[in-house]
């Protein structure tokens, strides 16, 4: 059987992964770690902002980007006819 | 009804559900014991994955882990969240499109070495044990206290019960009841939630309460919380003590265990395709960050009912503090236990509890006249006693302790099976008789579970010294052996067998040496720990809980380094790889 050529495939999955990490990281390390200093000076409602995001932000940002990169990928899938039948 | 009636019906019928799915679901054949025929639905297998995901310690201890220590706390909070987001991107749909039975098969097939599957089976079974110990200690704590049995009696009614659908029904029987304990579970920390919120902000959502206003006020919760826990001498609520680098480190080091932990990635099998693996994680997630986001809240709003509770008055009056003659119910059921200690060190008759470690408040301290904190206060009891803390009726606290154990016994239930299958599947199968029948490799399948059930009881009867110890541990094991040898056999195909094998062996000895170093595990007749576990002896000022980080980063220098030193990997592998990649290709 012949071998097919899946590399663009598997070089956009690796762009978009990327694109995840970045949000990932953004939101917990970034606002929850490293800024929270800076963001605490800000509240929305009762919260400090630094801190919600390290209690509450970061954890509705991470649900959403796995659901965001399934649906990225169920796209991609079907782009390049590797979809499961 | 009393309290003891109404709980042993609760959690009566809540192990009655448990058997009649059990007996339901049987696993007739190796594949329905191992992954459940890979029949699971995305939304059970969610399901099933956050009660598998969620231990005792996510719901007994947690909460209470971050009354005691706000922010600092927030590691757990991303790191045993954010972790989903890598197994969801990087793991979980390759592993499902491998298509096997355990995830040291996957690493045997890949590495194309027995040593290196031996390793993976190695650090599987001491991974889980750590866990599952844990487990069955929480499950001894919920029926002393509410069931008011023995520790021994209460282990030996949760083995039976694990016995009879982990050895029955495999990973089918188990997926199916954690859907059930799920539900169990989530009501059962959701409900006292909601009406604490309402007791102290008016808001019944917790996830927003503890952003309110305390009732009849318009003060912030979190403002106020803040400012009475700094009079204490305690430290700033929402802000924290640890170094930037240490929590950086430790939530790292959660984050990539949580990826790398077997009984959670092989449940991510069970589903019937890749697509669904995909979403079957951010389900996972969804369900999962119900109770993360909710415990937050409950542990500030407890932390506030506790310390207004024994400081009803002005701080510094005399008549400030609570008289010990008039403290409530739950601190004489709680102090029957011996999880909340009081000692009136200054004889005035009254509860005095504040941080008598902080040498700045001491002076103030004195001048109340205050001589040492009087009241200890387990943090494991801040979820099991907050419904009694805050007067809600009894069919709740029953509900509480049925989800507790449901949480318990549902996460030492996936621990066991996955002790099991690397036994029956990777070392009887795999290596020493690969002969065997399917008939009798479930059979072993079985034993190994009974076992392995036993082992567990006796660790949870009996607990060694160094269980609370080795959890970190665990999770620095998971990140710094099982998680990168995974990722890289996806992603990077130069990474040969050697390679593989001598990353996996530096990021073991590697954390599991520095732990030791620091808190002493298995060498203290050698006199460890060696070295004093404070910040400015740390490498890095990384503490042992965050040490996996660099374990992972020294597993994938290695074994980068020692793959390019060595011949490429057979052709087969390459094949292999190319294949789990794509959803579907020929």
């Amino acid at each position: 059987m012949a071998q097919h050529d899946y590399s663009d495939y598997w070089k956009e999955n690796l762009k978009l992964l990327a694109r995840c990490m970045v949000i990932w990281f953004f939101s917990s390390y970034g606002l929850g770690i490293l800024f929270v200093d800076q963001l605490n000076i800000y509240q929305i409602g009762g919260f400090k902002l630094g801190f919600w995001f390290a209690q509450q932000g970061s954890i509705y940002i991470f649900v959403c980007l796995i659901f965001y990169y399934a649906w990225c990928m169920n796209k991609l899938d079907k782009k390049f006819n590797v979809n499961e039948k | 009804m009393d309290l003891k009636t109404l709980t042993y019906i609760v959690v009566g019928a809540t192990f009655l559900l448990y058997m009649v799915i059990a007996i339901w679901s049987r696993a007739g054949s190796t594949g329905e014991f191992y992954i459940a025929g890979k029949t699971v639905s995305p939304l059970a297998n969610g399901m099933a994955t956050a009660a598998d995901w969620m231990s005792a310690a996510s719901f007994i201890s947690m909460a209470g882990l971050i009354a005691f220590s706000g922010y600092d706390a927030s590691v757990y909070l991303m790191g045993w969240t954010g972790g989903y987001v890598l197994l969801a991107l990087f793991i979980a749909p390759y592993l499902r499109k491998f298509g096997k039975f355990t995830v040291p098969e996957f690493i045997g097939e890949r590495y194309y070495s027995k040593t290196a599957k031996i390793v993976a089976v190695f650090c599987l079974i001491f991974v889980s044990f750590t866990y599952v110990a844990g487990q069955m200690r929480g499950v001894g704590i919920v029926f002393s206290r509410f069931l008011e049995v023995d520790v021994s009696v209460g282990l030996l009614i949760g083995m039976s019960v694990v016995f009879v659908y982990a050895v029955l029904g495999g990973m089918k029987g188990i997926t199916y009841t954690q859907v059930a304990q799920y539900c169990v579970l989530i009501f059962a920390y959701t409900v006292p939630a909601i009406f604490i919120a309402l007791q102290v902000t008016d808001n019944p959502i917790p996830q927003l309460a503890f952003g309110s206003t305390i009732s009849d006020t318009n003060i912030n919760l979190l403002d106020k919380l803040d400012e009475i826990v700094v009079a204490l001498g305690f430290n700033e609520y929402t802000s924290g003590l640890k170094s930037k680098t240490d929590i950086f480190c430790i939530t790292l080091a959660l984050m990539v265990g949580t990826a790398g932990l077997p009984h959670v990635i092989v449940r991510f099998f069970t589903v019937p395709s890749v697509k669904d693996a995909r979403t079957s994680a951010g389900f996972a997630l969804l369900f999962i960050a119900i109770l993360y986001t909710t415990a937050p809240a409950v542990g500030s709003m407890a932390r506030y009912n506790l310390i207004n509770t024994v400081q009803p008055g002005e701080i510094g009056t005399s008549e400030g503090n609570l008289l010990y003659a008039n403290r409530p119910d739950w601190m004489v059921r709680w102090q029957q236990t011996g999880l909340v200690e009081f000692e009136d060190k200054n004889n005035d008759g009254r509860i005095q509890f504040y941080n008598d470690q902080n040498s700045k408040f001491t002076d103030q301290a004195s001048k109340y006249g205050w001589q040492g904190n009087e009241l200890k206060v387990d943090r494991d009891i801040m979820v099991l006693a907050n419904p009694e803390i805050a007067g809600l009726p009894n069919w709740v606290i029953a509900l509480v302790a049925a989800g507790g154990i449901a949480a318990a016994l549902s996460t030492a239930a996936g621990l066991l099976l996955v002790i099991s299958s690397s036994i029956s599947h990777d070392i009887v199968k795999g290596i020493l008789r690969p002969d065997i029948s399917e008939k009798n490799e479930l059979l072993v399948g079985r034993i190994a579970a009974a076992v392995a059930i036993l082992i567990a009881g006796y660790l949870g009867f009996d607990p060694p010294g160094w269980v609370a110890e080795v959890v970190a541990f665990a999770f620095g094991l998971a990140a710094a052996s099982l998680f990168p040898v995974i990722f890289l056999g996806i992603f990077y195909k130069r990474i040969n067998k050697y390679g593989a094998i001598a990353g996996m062996l530096t990021g073991l000895l590697f954390t599991y040496g520095y732990i030791e170093f620091f808190k002493g595990l298995f060498l203290k007749w050698l006199g460890s720990p060696w070295g004093e576990n404070i910040a400015s002896n740390w490498l890095f000022g990384i503490s042992p809980e965050g040490i996996g980080v660099i374990g992972m980063i020294l597993n994938i220098m290695v074994a980068i380094v020692v793959s390019h030193a060595t011949e490429k990997p057979p052709q087969d592998v390459f094949d292999l790889v190319d294949r789990i990649r794509v959803p579907r290709n020929n």
